[in-house]
């Protein structure tokens, strides 16, 4: 049914899956392994449901020695192993092979340390992404990457995907906020990078462990910056009757020295059904709305709404819509940050990622609607608007027989077209499976290759998540 | 008698390289001269980018400018300005502390990974780089990153090569997103201060939401404790007030503003406070930031270090006159005791040939940096041995 292929599995890891798991037996206490058939399909996908595997055992070990000792044992027996934190990747990230154990780090969950002075946290890899927030919370801290699925989403696939998120605008992704790891090395090897200090000694190598889709090692531990929360934020509305008049007045905005902390962006598709969903007071009679949201004192909220005001009025916008009251706030982000969910009630959908130059704002959404009506299904459109990074939601009918390869095909096209007017494949979701054949288009053979030396460099067997983020063809046999 | 290459394209480049590797000779890189900092190269060769020069990307509506690596700093920082808008990482000048005459360029500050004192709020080089292209030891040219944003597809390689020294290959353009300049900056100035005193008010500071860009301190007979505000001067006036009102037991603060402001900020960006004798060696130490006066008390007391904090206390800048060593011995004990790492910035060549200028790294950290590097340059002919 899908058009995403793995390879076959490997018949003589699976002919020895009862040596492999009395090996793993032996390393972990009995409730640290999973093997029967109904416990593991839990593991068999993640947020990217169209594809599904049965692992070969899944291991949910406690410590980092219990990381290092699962590694260097399926190192020896060349058995493949998919690192897994909440399995919230939509794009097939953490996605099983039969011949693979599959390593969850979920009960590694402890906060090991909190440094106000200094601004940072100590966490296992295992803890949430909303957790690490709740931990400093009330010393009146943050932590500022915020995925849409940070309820569940853990820092160590944050980590593995270099997660971004709504706010990012002006506090950065994972990278810019992680200073440093613990790490196991399939050998089994413990390393540290970096620290506490604000720059780390030699290549940046953690610069390299963010974003590398658990392919290069497993993060059992991570310390991270935490950031003094807002004395107040507040989000506005703004809604326009075309994209054009709404990508430019984004550029306006920015272009006057002022970075919101979010701008995000919906088409009428979306708001209709966010709307729906989250009775956010969303404007139902236009083409694009902006979620803008400032932070500061009440003075500097003023102050900045009516300078965002100001230049918005260039742009004929037809409605505009401060927030009142936390109520309303709150209601207006849930109506953004349940997008996906709300949408999945209606249909099912494939959630694109490519980013572009805000400038090709319009253009790219002519072709997307182009590109949709070519393969006669409908998209929504859900944006982080300041930064670029689109979110696409082709919408289908996976009962219906070729629907789910169409918006497949669709989806494809859209990210060619990111490509084409000088964008990306992926922004913040990462590569996994999903556009692992897509790659050839951003990158030539030797752009890959190089990349495909590291993976090699740091784990020669390819064992660490092997089947994603490069195309299958071309791979070093 | 050392010969200059100077590539003008990613083909000649490659070139150059690819018979490098092949002949198995060392080639030292450089932008414009300005960073002689780490191991001294043992090379026949320069290879210079400063033909490799000019911006080939400016969209100042999206905050993006790319630029071929041998493009002077001060020609893009002079194109950004006139557009109201700024690198905002504030990478040091290294020429007044090295005493160097060359001209920076985008690639240098690239390779070097150089940051200044909003490195706190914005980052270094690493944080704003969005984009390379980089020729490697292969003598292959490769892309990582491109002009937008946000961008997670591939190995980020992107931050690997920030701060790589020349060691990976050889940076033939950059892009980097930009900021808006601030509208007005304002510092706040306390006095009389002692080292741990200090640490605690910038750190204090730095934990309230009011946004300060910059957080030193310069010990003395009058100690200065600096605390810098940038944006719009009515969100400054405001921020400045609740934190005086916050610090008031650090006592009363003095203002600067704007111009006034801004030469003190370069003076510290440049490490201009530690005021180094010409024979002294210079050391820059990374630490956290509660973790500053301790290593500095002791290396004052153990070698008579001179001084000064920048990060709110996690960047110590000292200069040491005397030992033989340069101080090594004491500041990597230091490190050891403290986590956080040094870099021998200034000293004579044949000091730096004889002591790993580059904090040496466990093992199994090492391990993984030789794989790395063996595969970007397998012949080991840019820059051998500069990071130690």
């Amino acid at each position: 049914m899908s058009a995403i292929l793995m390879p076959k599995p490997d018949e003589r890891v699976l002919a020895r899956r009862d040596a492999i798991i009395a090996g793993l037996a032996a390393l972990l206490p009995p409730e640290a392994l999973i093997t029967s058939e109904d416990e593991r399909r839990a593991y068999e996908t993640d947020a990217l449901t169209a594809y599904r595997q049965m692992p070969l055992a899944v291991v949910l070990p406690q410590t980092t020695a219990q990381v290092a000792a699962i590694l260097a044992f399926l190192n020896a027996e060349g058995v493949k192993v998919v690192a897994r934190g909440a399995g919230t990747s939509l794009a097939g990230g953490a996605l099983p092979t039969a011949d693979a154990v599959v390593l969850g780090v979920s009960k590694m969950n402890r906060v090991l340390g909190v440094d106000i002075a200094n601004r940072t946290i100590r966490v296992e890899a295992g803890v949430t992404n909303l957790g690490v927030s709740a931990a400093v919370q009330h010393l009146g801290f943050f932590y500022a990457p915020d995925p849409s699925s940070q309820l569940a989403c853990t820092i160590a696939g944050n980590i593995g995907m270099n997660s971004g998120g709504a706010h990012c605008l002006k506090y950065g992704v994972t990278t810019n906020n992680v200073l440093g790891v613990k790490m196991v090395m399939i050998d089994g090897t413990i390393v540290e990078i970096g620290g506490e200090a604000l720059d780390a000694a030699g290549l940046d190598l953690l610069g390299l462990i963010v974003g590398s889709e658990g392919q290069i090692g497993v993060v059992t531990e991570a310390t991270l910056r935490i950031l003094p929360l807002a004395e107040g934020a507040r989000p506005m509305l703004m809604g326009f009757q075309s994209a054009e008049a709404c990508g430019a007045c984004v550029a306006a905005i920015i272009g006057s020295g002022i970075i919101p902390v979010a701008i995000e962006y919906m088409d009428r598709p979306a708001i209709r059904v966010c709307e729906a969903f989250a009775h956010a007071g969303y404007p139902l009679d236009v083409e694009a709305l902006l979620i803008i949201e400032v932070e500061g004192s009440e003075e500097e909220i003023a102050d900045l709404i009516s300078r965002i005001t100001a230049i918005a009025a260039d742009y004929n916008p037809a409605t505009m819509k401060v927030s009142q009251s936390e109520a309303e706030s709150a209601a207006i982000w849930k109506g953004r940050k349940s997008a996906f969910g709300a949408m999945g009630r209606i249909a099912d959908y494939m959630c694109m990622d490519g980013t572009i130059p805000t400038g090709q704002l319009p253009r790219v959404l002519t072709g997307i609607a182009d590109i949709c009506n070519g393969y006669g299904l409908e998209v929504a459109n859900i944006f982080h608007a300041g930064d670029g990074n689109l979110h696409p939601l082709v919408l289908f009918n996976a009962n219906k027989p070729g629907e789910l390869e169409k918006a497949e095909a669709a989806g494809a096209d859209i990210l060619k077209l990111c490509v084409e007017v000088g964008g990306c494949l992926t922004g913040e979701h990462g590569v996994g499976v999903e556009k692992r054949e897509l790659m050839v288009h951003q990158f030539n053979t030797i752009d890959l290759d190089q990349q495909m030396r590291i993976k090699t460099a740091l784990d020669p067997q390819w064992l660490l998540n092997p089947h994603k983020v490069f195309p299958l063809e071309g791979r070093p046999v | 008698m050392t010969s200059i290459l100077l590539p003008d394209s990613e083909a000649e480049l490659e070139a150059i390289i690819t018979e490098a590797a092949a002949t198995a000779s060392p080639i030292a890189i450089h932008g414009g001269g300005s960073r002689d900092i780490g191991r001294p190269v043992q090379a026949a060769r320069v290879l210079s980018t400063q033909a490799m020069t000019g911006v080939t990307l400016y969209e100042p509506s999206e905050l993006v400018l790319s630029a071929r690596a041998g493009t002077p700093l001060a020609e893009i920082e002079a194109l950004l300005d006139q557009n109201r808008q700024r690198l905002a990482f504030e990478p040091i000048d290294y020429r007044p502390l090295l005493g160097t005459h060359g001209e920076p360029t985008i690639g240098g500050v690239t390779a070097s990974n150089a940051s200044g004192p909003r490195r706190i709020q914005a980052g270094a080089a690493r944080d704003q780089l969005i984009g390379i292209r980089v020729t490697t030891g292969r003598g292959e040219t490769i892309k990582s990153g491109g002009r937008v944003m946000k961008n997670v597809t591939g190995y980020d390689f992107v931050k690997l090569l920030a701060g790589s020294w020349g060691t990976l290959g050889v940076l033939t353009e950059v892009t980097y997103k930009l900021l808006p300049k601030a509208e007005t900056e304002t510092t706040l100035i306390f006095e009389g201060l002692d080292d741990i005193r200090a640490v605690e008010a910038m750190t204090t500071a730095l934990g309230t939401p009011f946004e300060i860009t910059g957080a030193a301190h310069l010990p003395g007979a009058l100690s200065q404790t600096l605390l810098r505000f940038e944006g719009f001067a009515n969100s400054c006036e405001y921020r400045i007030a609740r934190l005086r009102d916050l610090l008031s037991a650090f006592g009363d603060a003095e203002a600067v503003r704007d111009g006034a402001s801004a030469d003190l900020w370069r003076a510290i960006r440049d490490a201009g406070p530690l005021d180094a004798g010409e024979d002294d060696v210079v050391w820059r130490i990374s630490v956290k930031p509660t973790d500053g006066p301790a290593v500095a008390a002791r290396l004052h007391a153990e070698l008579g270090a001179r001084y000064f904090f920048d990060w709110s206390g996690g960047l110590v800048w000292a200069a040491i006159a005397g030992p033989a060593d340069g101080g090594a011995a004491s500041v990597r004990s230091l490190m050891a005791v403290f986590g956080g790492h040094a870099t021998m910035i200034r000293a004579p060549h044949g000091l730096r040939a004889a002591i790993p200028p580059f904090q040496p790294e466990a093992p199994a950290v090492t391990a993984i940096t030789r794989r790395i590097r063996e595969s970007f340059d397998p012949a080991g002919v840019l820059n051998p041995g500069r990071m130690g």
